[in-house]
């Protein structure tokens, strides 16, 4: 066995199973007796339901049961909950109606949940299901925040007058009004971020298994955070404790934040199973996800930059208006403020910023975190902005954005918008990413493309993103409803071999193998005696799963503070056996020596004391090695870096290639190299497919236009191109990994950096801006008009 | 009921079907094999994708009853009975072509497939285009691409030995 310790690119322990068809998705597990529910959904974005005749649907072959929202409400269940509160700027709090499991009253959006059928196949409760003929009133539908706040507009909710949901507000205005009365030009930008559905692989499926002889509940979910379900669903949903309710993540096929969240199903296949006393499968359909997994982004901003005579940066103000879709989802009222609005520093030392951001009920599926949540609006908003500096001043836009980074010696830097950045080195992600992509040789390209009748394009985004969430004191104090800190239980066995129980989630990261290269590299333990355990409220302790980037972070700190807990204790036990003081004992590579002399003891030896304590200090020490520990972070980490995207589009018919894309990231200490750039790869993956590809399209009226993958178009392998990934770490300061996080950073930095290059390689049409997606129509209208 | 008789991976069954039952539906369900993944409802994403006569098929587009008499390959069978892994499936596991693993089954099938019918060899533009049938969220392809390039030498140097 070679090095497999912290920073070697060992193969990932969970791909034999994968790949030999032997995962456990949560679709793959079937429970003795089980029956399959089927969700009515509405049709309709918006109307009062005046009457629910389910009686045919209910005498359907076999049919078992069919419930409605009456009979949720008759058992006391509770709407789903939103586990962040934001105040808006005249300190009230923001308005939270009720969002039932089932409908009950009206339906708000196309895919709203109005009845489940439960029967003994899923055809059999599908077809049910098409009994049901729900007496809607139709009401009219606001489907964007631009309709939803025209005087006179659809109200989503009855009491929610206006649509607004919080109308919030960061930075001193009078102050930052005031540089930009005085300042020497500013520059305006009215941009759009479009909205995504986020498409994991895997669509949502939850089983609800009531075990009528001891009254626990098991849920088995497609999530990224098994306790927060638990105790979302048990404590305000169910009203089931959690000692009775136990949540189990399997293998899941993808999240990227779209299985953070309490959702509907998981409470309806939960309360069902104990109605009919059977276990009760629900999966969704891939139509189904599109109307029903949390959407992203969707923001309409107004950015102005106000700068003096030499491009330096003296103040940024920016008006947003956030998208929350019908409902408030789990995480929702944090994205677009404190996930967002801090971020608008960027790696810029802009000294003031104000930024106010109206939050919006429309009668579209709810919208919440998509990898990046929040910092991906934010970078893009600041570098087409930078862009467009440059642009209208005739500044380079290389050397605008050196003039006013952060320098590398300023840190910790205090931005003006709450965040205090622990490290970064700007200059030089930028500099190693102009030399990998060979930013110098563009114009030659550029005038070789031509020659062909190609317009090439190259573009630029220096960004930073905020990850390894989050103090809980910090978001506390912000409107969290949860605390964000992390907890491992290491349990050393008898023989010498380990067992990790993570709260973190892994849904495609590699924890498996990652989490296990820390416990070879601090406990010296080889990495196939090392096995890590995730996903079972069960088995692991109460932890809050995978989400922002925070899993080595914040999970993998846990991890080194217990294994300091497993070796503080072996020591005690070694001094004990080799009749010397514990400040005498040091541990390395698997061995505990007393300092100076040749006698030593293996990890192995003490474990099997531990566990076998014939000759034990019993009086001081208990038996046993397994320890856990909780981490919160003290700080937020702040990876960064620079992405440079090159792209080419056909004049005549508004195609448009990728050419070349090149990412170079600060992700603190880096464990597996290979998964870091596997993630990166995919994240910039994603952040191609919402700059060129990608795009949830309502009508005017509120029905969902790209409702599958027929009309919503999903990155291809043909679409994309092999992507250059390199990395030029600072450690993070505050947590003992030096860790940053890397899972969202690829879906960040890159969006602006493609439209960057589709502008740049416009300019001659007079492109100063355009929104995403930047299809194939889009540009070629703008060429012809341009022409 | 109608009844189909299938032989997959190597072993002979005969089950009972609706006339609208999906082949992935017999496999999954009623076989117990969920390795063939169900990722959408329109033929899009490939993540059901086996082999029906050796070749790739899009397991929730056949209904069983068009199965019927064929020798089918899923995911399961792709292994010698030691564990060896099949050479593409070595290769996704060496080139770090899978995260979450949803897709991978169907991709490895269709991999397999386009590798076959391209003894001649396939240039990084021909995979991309040979996984026209196939999505992944996970991996940008980057690794898939380099996993499927790698896997080509080494499945036909065994077909030629």
């Amino acid at each position: 066995m070679g090095f497999e310790g912290i920073g070697a690119s060992v193969r990932r322990k969970e791909d034999v199973r994968f790949l030999s068809g032997r995962g456990n998705y949560t679709d793959d597990i079937n429970r003795p007796g089980q029956l399959y529910a089927y969700i009515k959904r509405s049709d309709r974005p918006h109307a009062r339901l005046n009457g629910l005749d389910v009686s045919a649907a209910q005498a359907a072959p076999g049919v078992v049961a069919v419930f409605v929202g009456a009979d949720m409400a008759a058992d006391n269940v509770g709407g789903l909950p939103c586990g962040w509160q934001i105040h808006s700027k005249d300190g009230s709090p923001m308005a939270e109606p009720p969002h039932p499991v089932l409908a009950i009253g009206k339906v708000r959006h196309v895919g709203d949940p109005v009845a489940v059928v439960i029967a003994e196949s899923r055809q059999a409760a599908k077809d049910a299901a098409e009994l049901i003929h729900p007496d809607y009133e139709d009401l009219p539908a606001s489907a964007t925040t631009t309709a939803a706040l025209k005087p006179g507009a659809a109200t989503v909710h009855d009491d929610v007058a206006g649509n607004v949901c919080y109308d919030w507000h960061i930075g001193d205005k009078a102050v930052v009004d005031d540089v930009f009365a005085k300042a020497h030009k500013v520059v305006r930008l009215d941009l759009e971020n479009n909205r995504l559905i986020p498409n994991a692989m895997e669509p949502r499926s939850a089983l609800g298994d009531f075990d009528t002889s001891s009254g626990d509940y098991t849920l088995f979910t497609t999530s990224q955070n098994p306790h927060v379900i638990r105790l979302l669903m048990g404590a305000f949903v169910l009203h089931i404790p959690e000692n009775k309710l136990r949540v189990v993540a399997p293998d899941v096929g993808g999240g990227f934040g779209s299985k953070i969240y309490h959702y509907a199903e998981e409470a309806i296949v939960t309360w069902a199973s104990a109605k009919v006393r059977r276990p009760v499968k629900w999966t969704a359909e891939r139509n189904e996800s599109f109307m029903s997994d949390a959407h992203g982004r969707d923001h309409v901003s107004t950015a102005e930059m106000a700068i003096d005579s030499e491009g330096h940066f003296l103040g940024l103000r920016v008006a947003t208006v956030a998208n929350m879709g019908a409902y408030l989802s789990t995480f929702a009222p944090c994205v677009p403020t404190y996930l967002y609005a801090t971020l608008l520093a960027g790696v810029y030392k802009t000294p003031v910023i104000y930024c106010e951001v109206k939050a919006v009920f429309t009668n579209t599926v709810p919208v919440d975190a998509y990898r990046g949540a929040g910092r991906p609006e934010a970078t893009f908003l600041l570098e087409r902005l930078v862009d467009a500096v440059a642009h209208d001043t005739g500044i380079d836009r290389v050397e605008l954005r050196r003039k006013n980074f952060i320098p590398a010696d300023a840190f910790p830097y205090q931005t003006p918008v709450a965040l205090q950045y622990d490290s970064g080195d700007y200059q030089t992600t930028l500099r190693v990413a102009l030399k990998n992509a060979d930013w110098d040789g563009f114009e030659a390209r550029r005038a070789e493309a031509k020659s062909r009748g190609m317009l090439r394009g190259i573009g630029i985004s220096t960004y930073l993103e905020a990850c390894g969430i989050a103090p809980s004191a910090v978001v506390g104090s912000l409107g969290a409803r949860a605390g964000l800190y992390e907890v491992a239980n290491i349990r050393v066995h008898p023989t010498g071999s380990v067992t990790v129980f993570t709260g973190t989630h892994s849904h495609g990261q590699g924890h498996e193998t990652t989490l296990a290269q820390l416990v070879v590299d601090q406990l010296g333990v080889p990495f196939d005696q090392v096995e890590v355990v995730h996903g079972d409220t069960a088995k692991i302790p109460f932890g809050m799963g995978t989400y922002g980037s925070r899993s080595l972070a914040v999970g993998g700190s846990a991890m080194v503070k217990a294994m300091d807990k497993i070796i503080a204790k072996g020591k005690k036990i070694a001094a004990h056996l080799m009749e010397a003081s514990v400040e005498d004992i040091e541990f390395a590579n698997n061995t505990f020596t007393v300092a100076g002399t040749d006698k030593s003891k293996t990890l192995t030896d003490i474990s099997l004391t531990a566990y076998v304590p014939h000759n034990y200090p019993i009086d001081e020490l208990e038996p046993g090695l397994d320890e856990t520990a909780f981490y919160d972070p003290k700080n937020f980490t702040f990876p960064g870096g620079c992405h440079i995207a090159e792209v080419e589009i056909d004049p005549e018919t508004g195609v448009i290639h990728m050419c070349n894309f090149t990412a170079v990231d600060d992700v603190g200490r880096v464990v597996n190299p290979m998964i870091v750039e596997g993630q990166v790869q995919g994240g910039v993956a994603q952040g191609i497919g919402q700059a060129l590809l990608e795009n949830a399209a309502y009508d005017a009226n509120g029905q969902l236009l790209s409702g599958s993958f027929m009309d919503y178009t999903m990155p291809r392998a043909d679409d994309l191109i092999n992507i250059s990934v390199a990395t030029e770490n600072t450690m993070c300061t505050h947590n003992p990994l030096g860790s940053k996080g890397c899972g969202e950073v690829g879906a960040i930095g890159s969006p602006p950096a493609v439209i960057n290059a589709v502008c740049d390689a416009l300019k001659d049409y007079g492109v100063r801006h355009l929104n995403m997606p930047a299809t194939a129509p889009k540009l070629w209208s703008i060429i012809q008009a341009g022409k | 009921m109608p009844q189909v008789t299938l032989t997959v991976n190597g072993k002979q069954h005969t089950v009972e079907v609706e006339g609208r039952t999906l082949l992935v539906e017999v496999l999954r369900e009623k076989l117990g094999l969920t390795g063939t993944h169900i990722g959408c409802d329109t033929s899009q994403c490939g993540a059901c994708v086996v082999h029906v006569g050796g070749e790739a098929v899009k397991s929730c587009t056949m209904l069983a009853l068009q199965a019927n008499g064929s020798a089918v390959t899923t995911i399961e069978g792709l292994a010698k009975a030691d564990g060896t892994l099949h050479p593409m499936q070595e290769m996704f596991r060496e080139h770090h072509a899978l995260q979450c693993g949803f897709c991978t089954p169907g991709m490895v099938m269709s991999a397999i497939d386009l590798v076959n019918s391209h003894p001649e060899g396939l240039t990084e533009q021909e995979i991309r285009e040979g996984l026209e049938g196939n999505l992944c969220r996970c991996t940008g392809y980057h690794n898939i691409v380099k996993a499927i390039a790698a896997a080509h030498p080494l499945m036909h140097a065994k077909a030629a030995e």
